[in-house]
């Protein structure tokens, strides 16, 4: 439930789930979102999940702040709704070519590389959202031994495709950007696709992803 | 192949196609984009009768050098902008806020924008360039928009579909207005600050620095003093919100910016300000006033009453 509302400048709504941050909170933004999506609130324009908030944005032409928090406290969500949701199985290839931050895990975990990615494959993670950079989903929750910083200097290029760890989350960068998380290996999949305009992500909040390792020639040729 | 084109001679330096930008896509991380300066890209379609919400060419700082094939056609630009229009022999300076017509051969050359960051040229007409998620609005860091979500670049071809002409110049006495206050609304982090870092805040000035571009204006100044968590966990973004990193320089989310973040949020620039702020180029002095969110929502719709104002009369 929405803990609290409050105004984000004059064109948004600030709506509070917890400060914490695990599956069930996020599955209460996600209800939300999806809901409120589907209702098609007036003036309303945009809307962005995340951990534990939900950010709601209006166009301050048509609406404004008091009308948009009555139409969100009175809206109906059945926060028992069983989410409609996917697994995902990416493929990843963790040759040290593409592990740009595998000796530096290493170091930081105390782990063997193999350690590593036996911690980390194979599992199933919760995707919390996607954004940042479009279609980049944050997935969770990592093993409590394989939680280490960002970079103390982010990267000026993260190539496109990298997976990242960073505490208890790990990501995709879907294009080449700047970034500071640690990279453990490239998914040669395409997890964002702009020409696809009703579904362009492959990976949506509340999905479950699972990640297989794939050798170097598996990674080369997969999009052949 | 069109038949009215312009042909680009010199690109300019971050020169793109925008209109009133793509909603409902924040949740996939896609920002709104589309024109930076609102106001003045509405003025420029309304001089050469266009849709208010056609496709425009925006530049910053140095614009393109355009030469043009085909029939008569109706041109504006708007902002604060030097430009040469040769036509022939014959070189005038062009004057912002007036239509202009051109023929096959003329050329628009478009020098600078003078003491401010965006201008807009309007082709009267509508311009053959593809659409993504309803709009043309070029987001060169995801590569989104038309021309493939790059940035337009010498040599290529800006083709016009259809030309609307008028044989009347129209024109109108706007001024862009500079400003140094810009209003903000506190953030929802506000008191992760300092009591020193908040007078800082609103009290000081700042300096906009080289490191701005449509994602977002960085400031330099005095630091300001986080005492609570320089991180926070990672939520929605708006355009307007003013981030302050673990280093203590205030950073200004704007229209092409990353959709989530995890810097605690100092402030949001008040609507009214957006279109003033934007157009603050780089080395210029800042200053931060508090308003409220009711005093913002009237300002707001005293702008925006402006603005339908200055288009009626266009």
């Amino acid at each position: 439930m929405i803990k609290n509302i409050s105004n984000l400048g004059d064109t948004a709504l600030y709506c509070d789930f917890g400060n914490e941050v695990n599956k069930s909170i996020n599955s209460q933004v996600i209800k939300y979102f999806k809901t409120i999506k589907e209702k098609k609130v007036k003036g309303i324009n945009n809307l962005t999940p995340s951990y534990n908030k939900l950010i709601i944005s209006y166009d301050l032409k048509q609406t404004n702040f008091n009308e948009v928090k009555k139409n969100i406290e009175n809206l109906n969500v059945e926060t028992s709704l069983k989410l409609n949701t996917k697994r995902i199985e990416i493929p990843v290839c963790c040759h040290e070519s593409l592990s740009l931050d595998v000796k530096r895990l290493v170091k930081i975990l105390n782990l063997n590389r193999d350690k590593i990615l036996e911690n980390f494959l194979n599992k199933e993670y919760f995707c919390y959202m996607t954004g940042f950079i479009a279609g980049m989903p944050f997935l969770g929750d990592l093993n409590e031994n394989m939680r280490a910083q960002r970079l103390e200097t982010p990267r000026v290029k993260v190539p496109k495709g990298s997976v990242g760890l960073t505490e208890q989350f790990a990501n995709i960068y879907t294009f080449e950007s700047p970034g500071g998380w640690n990279i453990l290996g490239n998914t040669p999949v395409k997890v964002f696709d702009s020409s696809l305009e009703d579904e362009p992500t492959l990976i949506n909040p509340g999905d479950t992803v699972t990640f297989k390792e794939i050798s170097l020639d598996q990674y080369k040729n997969y999009n052949e | 192949m069109s038949d009215n084109y312009f042909e680009i001679i010199r690109p300019g330096i971050n020169t793109t196609f925008q209109d009133k930008g793509r909603d409902h896509l924040y949740h996939i991380g896609i920002p709104f984009s589309g024109a930076m300066d609102n106001r003045n890209y509405l003025i420029a379609n309304k001089l050469v009768n266009n849709n208010l919400d056609s496709a425009i060419i925006e530049f910053a700082y140095q614009g393109p050098h355009l030469k043009y094939t085909g029939g008569k056609i109706n041109f504006a630009i708007t902002g604060d902008v030097i430009f040469i229009i040769k036509k022939g022999n014959t070189e005038i300076e062009g004057k912002c806020y007036e239509s202009y017509q051109i023929e096959n051969g003329n050329e628009i050359n478009i020098i600078s924008t003078s003491k401010s960051v965006y201008g807009y040229l309007a082709l009267g007409g509508e311009l053959d360039i593809n659409l993504q998620w309803n709009s043309c609005s070029i987001n060169t860091k995801a590569n989104i928009g038309s021309n493939n979500g790059k940035k337009l670049d010498t040599g290529q071809r800006v083709n016009l579909k259809k030309i609307n002409l008028n044989k009347d110049i129209k024109k109108t006495n706007y001024i862009n207005t500079k400003i140094e206050n810009i209003r903000v609304i506190k953030g929802t982090n506000f008191d992760y600050f300092s009591e020193e870092g908040k007078k800082i805040f609103y009290e000081k000035e700042f300096k906009v620095s080289k490191l701005s571009d449509r994602m977002g204006m960085r400031l330099e100044g005095p630091k300001i003093e986080n005492i609570v968590n320089t991180n926070i966990k990672s939520e929605g973004l708006i355009k307007g919100v003013i981030q302050v990193p673990a280093d203590g320089n205030p950073i200004i989310m704007l229209s092409d910016h990353g959709t989530v973040g995890g810097y605690p949020k100092i402030g949001v620039v008040a609507s009214v300000d957006y279109d003033r702020l934007v157009q603050m180029a780089p080395g210029s002095k800042i200053k931060f006033k508090e308003t409220n969110l009711s005093d913002a929502e009237t300002l707001f719709k005293l702008y925006e009453m402006e603005t339908q104002n200055l288009l009626s009369q266009i």
